[in-house]
């Protein structure tokens, strides 16, 4: 059997203790990440988030928001910004919707994970992290019934248990893992 | 051929069938939020398979007309992103202000929020008595919605902070009545508002205008219809006219950008250049 070829996207969603995970999952990321790293952080709605320049100065790659219909890039980190979804429109675009908000959440992450997994079917790696809510799910389900990879963060040491337990249950995982481990495992998996 | 795969092949039939039954033409929209809706749609219509959507959408036309707001997207509040309506009050409305009339053009105005704050704004700037505003949309169900002018009253905390947020100088109470569980907004702002169905996709120039607002509407189009949109826009616009888009959506990645200069990035208004 021929190696699984590497993933084309790898796509994050978090939620409640998702800034402190974040920080350390994009430090991990190598400068020369040849993906693009496309994140849902359950935000507050109604106002501007700040999670892009907080985060960037400690990741090898920009960090930016996402802006609609923006180039699909390598090597980059984008977030869904507030009160919008992020989603994968094809292989080089990205696109915004103000639609429903999913499990009262908008940004949502079952939209981003879903719209990926259409576009780039088994070509995608979906990480899971800690979040108090049931988003992610659906998504989780949907990478894996594309052939994709899904790994989450082992709910025990999560901070927040609920995201990655419900997801584990929903969907079944093809790894679960502390979060170091699961940076590391990620460094190894494009280096 | 995968689910997926299938699916998105359902998807273009069903477009291009709708376009042909009906004459509204969704094949140019982003199809990534459109897969959601259409899923979302399914359950609504208690369809198995999208084929089986389709079926029922040529067939029932009242259907089709219930599914209008699958296709469509109606999420808006008055003096949404305040911040915005603060620019052209600050930007747009000394220049407006230069001409003894004005045109504005709010392109998919949904169900009339952004349409009755901007008629609220030029009142209060004493331009909505030179002013014709043009609201426009492709769902008629809306379009009766925006002309009503009438909103569920527990939304209209939000529309009120906005509403100061944004620069008002009275109170956003000055310009309803309430009755119903609903607030009903004063008929005066009414009186330079033309409601009309326009097809950004389909239609095209129907008036010169000096201000063109349309906010979240081409975050639905790919980039080729956006592209056109951006287009009927800079032909609609008068020389030096105002683009106001959504505070996420940008003209930088499409054919147009160099039809048009910045006048806040921060807010995404746009004049045309010279």
């Amino acid at each position: 059997m021929s190696p699984r070829p590497l993933p084309r996207v790898v796509v994050v969603g978090t939620s409640a203790g998702g800034v402190t995970a974040l920080g350390q999952l994009l430090a991990a990321l190598p400068a020369d990440l040849p993906v693009p790293v496309l994140i849902v952080l359950h935000l507050p709605r109604d106002r501007p988030s700040r999670i892009a320049g907080l985060l960037d100065p400690g990741c090898s790659l920009p960090v930016l928001e996402a802006e609609d219909k923006q180039p699909l890039r390598r090597g980059t980190v984008i977030f869904a910004p507030p009160d919008y979804h992020l989603l994968v429109e094809d292989e080089r675009t990205l696109a915004l919707s103000c639609d429903a908000p999913v499990v009262f959440s908008r940004p949502a992450i079952d939209p981003l994970f879903e719209s990926a997994a259409a576009v780039f079917g088994a070509d995608v790696l979906a990480i899971l992290l800690t979040g108090a809510s049931q988003d992610g799910s659906e998504g989780i389900a949907a990478v894996r019934a594309a052939g994709g990879l899904a790994w989450l963060q082992c709910p025990e040491e999560a901070e927040a248990s609920t995201m990655p337990a419900a997801a584990l249950q929903h969907a079944g995982a093809d790894a679960v893992l502390p979060l170091e481990q699961l940076c590391q495992r990620l460094k190894e998996m494009f280096s | 051929m995968n689910e997926s795969a299938l699916f998105d092949l359902e998807l273009k039939v069903l477009l291009e069938a709708v376009y042909q039954r009906y004459h509204y033409d969704f094949r140019d929209y982003a199809v990534s939020s459109l897969r959601r809706r259409m899923r979302q749609a399914m359950q609504r219509f208690e369809c198995e398979r999208l084929t089986d959507l389709q079926h029922r959408l040529l067939h029932e036309p009242e259907v089709f007309a219930q599914a209008m707001q699958f296709f469509t997207v109606q999420v808006s509040e008055m003096f949404r992103d305040p911040g915005y309506f603060r620019v052209l009050r600050e930007q747009a409305v000394p220049v407006l202000r230069t001409y003894p009339s004005i045109k504005l053009w709010v392109a998919g105005c949904s169900t009339g929020e952004e349409v009755w704050s901007l008629a609220i704004l030029l009142q209060e700037e004493g331009l909505l008595d030179r002013a014709i505003v043009y609201a426009t949309d492709i769902n008629p169900t809306a379009l009766a919605a925006a002309e009503a002018g009438a909103f569920a009253i527990d939304r209209l905390a939000q529309f009120s902070r906005n509403y100061l947020q944004a620069g008002g100088t009275g109170s956003l109470s000055d310009y309803y009545t309430t009755a119903y569980n609903g607030a009903v907004f004063d008929r005066r702002l009414r009186r330079n508002i033309v409601f009309a169905d326009h097809s950004l996709a389909t239609d095209t120039v129907f008036s010169e205008v000096h201000l063109v607002s349309c906010r979240n509407v081409l975050i639905y189009f790919n980039r080729e219809l956006q592209d056109r949109a951006v287009g009927l826009f800079r032909d609609s616009l008068v020389h030096r006219g105002f683009l106001g888009l959504g505070s996420k959506e940008s003209l930088q990645f499409g054919e147009h950008h160099a039809a048009f200069e910045t006048c806040s990035r921060e807010q995404r208004l746009y004049r045309k250049a010279a």
